[in-house]
């Protein structure tokens, strides 16, 4: 079976990328002396705020509570007192109300059980507060309770980690391979899935080793080797790979009988399961620009300032910092933003997209033929820069999943990816307005 | 103070490859073709690409200036239409054609209409096209080709038939000659070997796609093959292997029906650019006065290229049929 999706890219990473960080073990950093926790994570309703100014929390403890059905939990990341509870910017630019603990350095956790053997997989995910740690951060209470008349026959777990510079999935497979696996059997049982696979670009061979080889005797999980090819771990594309199943457009993998859940968010279930600890902590790669690129288990609320510094400082070349990898991560400049739990990497890279110009498009079609939704993102953008976004949805606009590899390879250096997501929030936003 | 970073949209990352490096690129896989062609035809094919390149850049940088637009005399373009027009030229075009030529590949075809990208014709075969029809004594003059003629000095040359032209009477060239370039033609039509270099050089290097010029040729082939009825005939033109490898087809199929800007985007689309060029080639030269229809066929399947593209449009992956 040929394991490979249309389109896609091999981008070229700078110095401190994969080829030093993946060798680089999880390091866990001291707990900062304040974190700052968004009460925002994941997609879906924000958290309300459990605690007042002042009030002594525990490791492990609620701070903000879920408001809706779509939503997830936080917990205290540290011990100590609340410090504030106010506004922070965060990596999108936006604020969001936050809690500030001034942590005591005493490290005190509430107490951990195990929960009962028969909690149901979503109960374990709503007291973990678990999201999507690949970065989608969607509550993993709701994905794992599949639509009224669905089956879901196929659990995948996604270690492809195809985005450049990050090793924090790779090295989580390595060295906490019977997390992962404990909380890929947790879901499959939960589904009564048949098959499991785990997807894993094949640039990680140790990780691939080493699961094949714990999975030996598991006839219904299956390690499958992918071609290093980005955006491999899109949902979509990921499921093609493996099962060679296409997932309708506007639908969810549901919809072809899949779950797909990133080898991040299996152990952290895991966890919970056995211990009853929730995610009060992740593993976060720095790689590029910095003294010591390497993998941090990082406590969630860290500034981004104490993990550079635990990396060693910025080199002087840098001229991006980057929230999450380079391809899909979000651009800041500044230090005081959390770690949240969607937050795979931080990446510095010398390289500034806007020094080089755009020129006119050429029409060569590269865009086209490396887009993994097969779009033509050159007339979507000709569509946006006329702001006819009608033309724009014609042309399959909503599909796109803004993987950048477009923009990549755009010799034109237009930013297409761009033109994509402006019009797929016009096109949202007139559906709205639409009523439909 | 805090050292500042740079914010923009993601990707962070961008490939090395720019629209100059492309245009070099292609420009690089043309020259095996013109040293041929210089090698065959002596220094006077060499004036006639310095003039082209030269006039087509410099008519560039003039037009922009004078409409006060940003110079994108860098991106390479204006030297590879200069490059493209040459090649389509015979060895004696006169320096003044060259001149009268680029001028209106450049200024006519592509600026009138907004510059790079926005042209709907090819601006090299457009411009040859209109020296064809103003000019064609001079347009279809060639000369007998003379390896290295250069270096005995001296004999004059002789206007001779190319081999399309020879019609029915018997063929005076080997298929050794045809596919090494030693035949009367333009100055980068002849070498069908160097040609064929510089194709599977741009296909390797995923510049052109190699579905319009292998649909192009075959096309051609199939469509002579039938009418002819022969694969190789030593006494006559009347071959397909013959017919392929005569004229322009080689330099049009992978160097012209592959320019980005006039040609479809869509896989599909490009399928239709070989498959139309190639029968559209068969027509002209086949039925009409002209003994050779490359130049024309390419240029007719530019005018269509935008109703191409409309019909072939892409599908998404995972597209639902939407029933409405």
């Amino acid at each position: 079976m040929k394991k490979r999706f249309p389109g896609g890219i091999h981008p070229k990473e700078g110095p401190g990328g994969k080829a030093v960080t993946s060798a680089c073990p999880i390091e866990v950093l001291p707990p900062p002396a304040r974190v700052v926790i968004p009460m925002s994570q994941h997609i879906g309703a924000p958290c309300s705020p459990t605690v007042k100014v002042g009030d002594k929390v525990k490791i492990g403890q609620v701070i903000g509570e879920k408001t809706g059905f779509v939503s997830a939990s936080i917990h205290a990341s540290v011990s100590g007192t609340v410090k504030s509870i106010s506004p922070c910017i965060v990596a999108n630019g936006t604020t969001v109300p936050s809690v500030c603990i001034d942590n005591d350095f005493k490290d005190e956790w509430i107490e951990l059980a195990p929960p009962p053997e028969d909690t149901p997989l979503s109960e374990l995910c709503n007291m973990a507060g678990l999201v999507g740690l690949g970065g989608a951060t969607f509550p993993t209470a709701v994905k794992v309770v599949p639509p009224k008349g669905t089956v879901i026959d196929t659990v995948i777990l996604n270690g492809a980690e195809c985005e450049p510079y990050l090793s924090a999935d790779h090295r989580l497979m390595l060295e906490r391979p019977q997390d992962v696996l404990g909380g890929l059997r947790l879901i499959m049982a939960s589904l009564s899935a048949k098959s499991a696979y785990i997807g894993i670009e094949m640039n990680k061979p140790d990780a691939i080793g080493k699961l094949t080889e714990l999975t030996k005797d598991d006839s219904n999980i299956t390690i499958v080797p992918l071609p290093v090819n980005y955006p491999q771990g899109g949902e979509k594309q990921l499921i093609y790979a493996v099962t060679k199943r296409t997932v309708p457009a506007g639908a969810l993998p549901s919809a072809v009988g899949c779950l797909v859940c990133n080898v991040g968010t299996s152990a952290a279930l895991y966890k919970v399961k056995t211990t009853g600890q929730p995610v009060i902590d992740r593993v976060t790669t720095i790689a590029g620009r910095v003294a010591r690129p390497g993998n941090y288990l990082v406590r969630i609320g860290t500034q981004i300032a104490d993990l550079i510094e635990a990396a060693g400082g910025i080199l002087p070349e840098a001229k991006q910092l980057i929230y999450g990898g380079p391809m899909m991560g979000m651009a800041i400049n500044r230090t005081d933003i959390p770690v949240t739990k969607g937050c795979s990497g931080i990446t510095i890279v010398a390289f500034d997209a806007m020094e080089e110009h755009e020129s006119p498009c050429i029409r060569c079609g590269r865009c086209a033929s490396v887009c993994p939704m097969l779009l033509m993102p050159t007339l979507i953008d000709h569509a946006a820069r006329k702001r006819n976004f009608t033309e724009a949805e014609r042309l399959g606009a909503m599909n796109c999943i803004e993987c950048g590899s477009c923009t990549y390879v755009c010799p034109a250096k237009r930013s297409l990816t761009q033109s994509c997501r402006i019009s797929k929030r016009m096109i949202t936003a007139a559906r709205k307005k639409g009523g439909k | 103070m805090q050292k500042q970073f740079t914010v923009s949209t993601s990707p962070h990352l961008r490939d090395s490859a720019t629209t100059s490096s492309i245009m070099l690129e292609v420009c690089l896989a043309l020259l095996p073709a013109g040293i041929m062609g210089i090698l065959f035809f002596g220094f006077g094919a060499l004036l006639v690409i310095a003039a082209c390149v030269l006039t087509c850049v410099i008519a560039e940088y003039l037009w922009e200036k004078h409409t006060h637009k940003p110079i994108t005399i860098k991106d390479g373009s204006a030297i590879l239409t200069g490059l493209l027009l040459a090649y389509n030229l015979p060895p004696t075009a006169p320096i003044w054609l060259c001149i009268v030529g680029s001028a209106i590949a450049i200024i006519i075809v592509k600026q009138f209409f907004g510059g790079l990208g926005q042209n709907f014709l090819n601006p090299a075969l457009a411009a040859r096209a209109i020296l064809m029809v103003s000019w064609a004594g001079i347009m279809t003059t060639f000369i007998k080709p003379e390896f290295m003629g250069f270096l005995g000095g001296g004999a004059d040359a002789v206007s001779v038939a190319t081999p399309l032209a020879l019609g029915q009477s018997p063929a005076n060239y080997s298929l050794w000659q045809l596919i090494i370039g030693d035949i009367p033609g333009t100055i980068g039509e002849t070498s069908k070997l160097a040609l064929l270099l510089g194709g599977v050089y741009l296909m390797w290097r995923r510049i052109i796609d190699w579905r319009t010029p292998v649909c192009f040729i075959a096309t051609a082939f199939v469509l002579f093959l039938i009418s002819t009825g022969k694969l190789w005939d030593a006494a006559s033109n009347q071959s397909a292997i013959y017919q392929i490898l005569s004229g322009g087809l080689f330099l049009g199929a992978f160097f012209m029906a592959t320019d980005y800007v006039t040609s479809p985007i869509t896989k599909t689309g490009k399928i239709i650019m070989g498959v139309g060029c190639g029968a559209l080639l068969f027509v002209i030269r086949s039925y009409s006065s002209y003994v050779e229809g490359c130049s024309f066929a390419i240029l007719l399947m530019n005018v269509i290229t935008p109703l191409i593209d409309r019909f072939t449009p892409a599908h998404p992956f995972g597209e639902v049929k939407r029933h409405e």
